[in-house]
């Protein structure tokens, strides 16, 4: 009998999974430790709404601090785990002891890469952006007029390039890859948002690396790239992706490769250890997953509440989704592109809609719609439903999207 | 201050008291209303706010526009009176408003 769920790690996955506990009436204890000092917010709208001064702070806290009272989950806030005794069911800490657990479950999320120390990584005006201390620094310097310097082409470079032009900033982004969202998207999206950018007036290099940056004191003021030029710059946000916080499942002698391996169930090698959100790697179409999303945490948190509850269905299915803003633009993405074979192009039934749409074969993968709400969710569905649409018929933009003919490719899913 | 009533996917009625400026959806997680997932935070991305507002107070929000409506369009719980709780926001005039909350579809 579960009598004490400890969650290490104060992000979206781990109050996921307390809520749903609390919802589905568990009645023992919940403790979070979080090594943050506020309350657990959400991350999303730190590189968005947030660093452009839109959203209050408190708008960011995924509840307020009485709900998690009248829930009796209890914050151990600016806690750190450092080692979990898996024989003793216990997790140390540095300032509250040992936490005895019955169940225990590892959100500890992820750690931005940082730019290396030998081309002035540890330069003072050399950011990352993925908590709120982060967000709150770059706020700091964020001003009309100032040179940033964007290193690195996936959603959190292009979502920060967007807030700082909208905020006046002069802004370079270089990529090293030979295209931006190279891990992520087809080259048909990448091309729509470099377009977009290179509109809004980012200086956009692709195939162009960081070589140095170079300082007056100890701050950046140069970038010396890879092409041979120099920019100057007033300061540096590197958005070069996040390596999943492993060290402590590590330690404690838990499977570990790139994130914390689980079974479908979201069960490590350890039968009462849970690992879930962007720390965990789960098996997902044949292939050791991380998916590092909103999404993500908050369904494998809502999965191992029911499971630890006896209520959960044996494997956890993720149905991925996932969004960018950038300037008016709304990017919102169903499915999870892996693996496909070619892109279907549809112009939305709205100026400045389109969506591209990610198969192998007949079967769908995923669509990113731009400004088109009504193709992502026609693309939710049928991919819930192990649908896909006709492609003749859905690159034809006079035809509504209800009315485009499917074929059941669930089987072909499952093989 | 305005009072809100929620009513959860199960029945249960919940009556909470609100400031002006916040949307629905977030008086909605404030006070824990169950159904009410909000996982976009309330970027009319995730329809995971979908409720009814009875009338009067429907009349007084109107009905939904452009993604809104589009993201509505394809739920099987859609009604005339139906909205995004994270597109409304919380006015004076809707004190008194009765909400119902869809929850998982």
């Amino acid at each position: 009998m579960t009598q004490r769920v400890v969650i290490i790690g104060g992000g979206q996955a781990a109050v996921s999974a307390a809520l749903r506990l609390r919802s589905q009436s568990f009645e023992g204890s919940i403790e979070i430790l979080c090594e943050e000092p506020g309350l657990p917010y959400q991350r999303p709208p730190l590189s968005k709404k947030y660093l452009k001064g839109e959203l209050d702070r408190e708008r960011l806290h995924l509840r307020p601090e009485e709900v998690y009272q009248d829930l009796k989950i209890t914050l151990h806030r600016e806690t750190q785990a450092h080692f979990i005794d898996r024989l003793k069911k216990r997790v140390a800490t540095r300032n509250r002891g040992a936490i005895a657990y019955d169940k225990l479950i590892l959100a500890t999320g992820a750690t931005p890469r940082c730019l290396p120390t030998s081309v002035g990584g540890d330069l003072e005006n050399v950011y990352t952006c993925r908590s709120l201390a982060d967000a709150d620094l770059l706020a700091g310097e964020v001003r009309p007029g100032q040179r940033l310097l964007v290193v690195g082409g996936g959603y959190i470079g292009l979502e920060m390039a967007a807030v700082a032009i909208d905020l006046g900033l002069e802004v370079t982004l270089i990529e090293m890859q030979d295209r931006i969202l190279n891990r992520v998207a087809a080259h048909e999206t990448a091309q729509w948002f470099r377009k977009l950018h290179l509109d809004r007036g980012v200086d956009l290099r692709e195939g162009v690396g960081l070589e140095r940056l170079i300082a007056d004191g100890k701050r950046a003021t140069l970038a010396a790239l890879s092409d041979g030029s120099a920019v100057g710059v007033d300061l540096v946000v590197a958005g070069i992706g996040v390596s999943a916080n492993d060290r402590l499942a590590r330690s404690a002698g838990l499977f570990v490769e790139n994130g914390v391996l689980t079974d479908e169930s979201c069960l490590t090698s350890d039968p009462d250890i849970y690992a879930i959100g962007d720390c965990a790697a789960f098996p997902f179409r044949g292939e050791m997953t991380r998916l590092e999303s909103v999404q993500n945490a908050c369904d494998q948190g809502e999965y191992v509440a029911e499971h630890i509850l006896g209520q959960a269905p044996a494997n956890y299915l993720p149905e991925p989704w996932f969004w960018s803003d950038q300037y008016d633009v709304s990017l919102k993405i169903a499915g999870f592109n892996r693996g496909f074979d070619h892109v279907v192009t549809r112009p939305g039934e709205k100026p400045g809609a389109i969506s591209l749409w990610y198969f192998i074969g007949e079967r769908l993968l995923a669509v990113d719609a731009m400004n088109d709400a009504k193709a992502y969710m026609m693309g939710k569905r049928w991919l819930a439903k192990g649908q896909s649409p006709d492609q003749i018929a859905l690159a034809d933009p006079g035809l509504p999207i209800k009315d485009i003919p499917t074929k059941d490719t669930q089987a072909a899913a499952a093989a | 201050m305005v009072t809100i009533t929620f009513i959860e996917p199960d029945a249960t009625q919940k009556i909470v008291e609100s400031t002006l400026g916040l949307s629905v959806m977030e008086v909605a997680v404030r006070n824990n209303i169950q159904g009410i997932a909000a996982e976009c935070g309330g970027q009319c991305s995730c329809a995971t706010c979908h409720i009814h507002i009875e009338e009067p107070h429907f009349k007084i929000v109107g009905a939904p526009v452009d993604d809104e409506e589009d993201m509505l369009d394809f739920s099987d719980s859609r009604k005339p009176n139906s909205r995004l709780g994270c597109q409304v926001t919380v006015t004076e005039e809707l004190n008194g408003m009765i909400v119902r909350v869809v929850g998982d579809e």
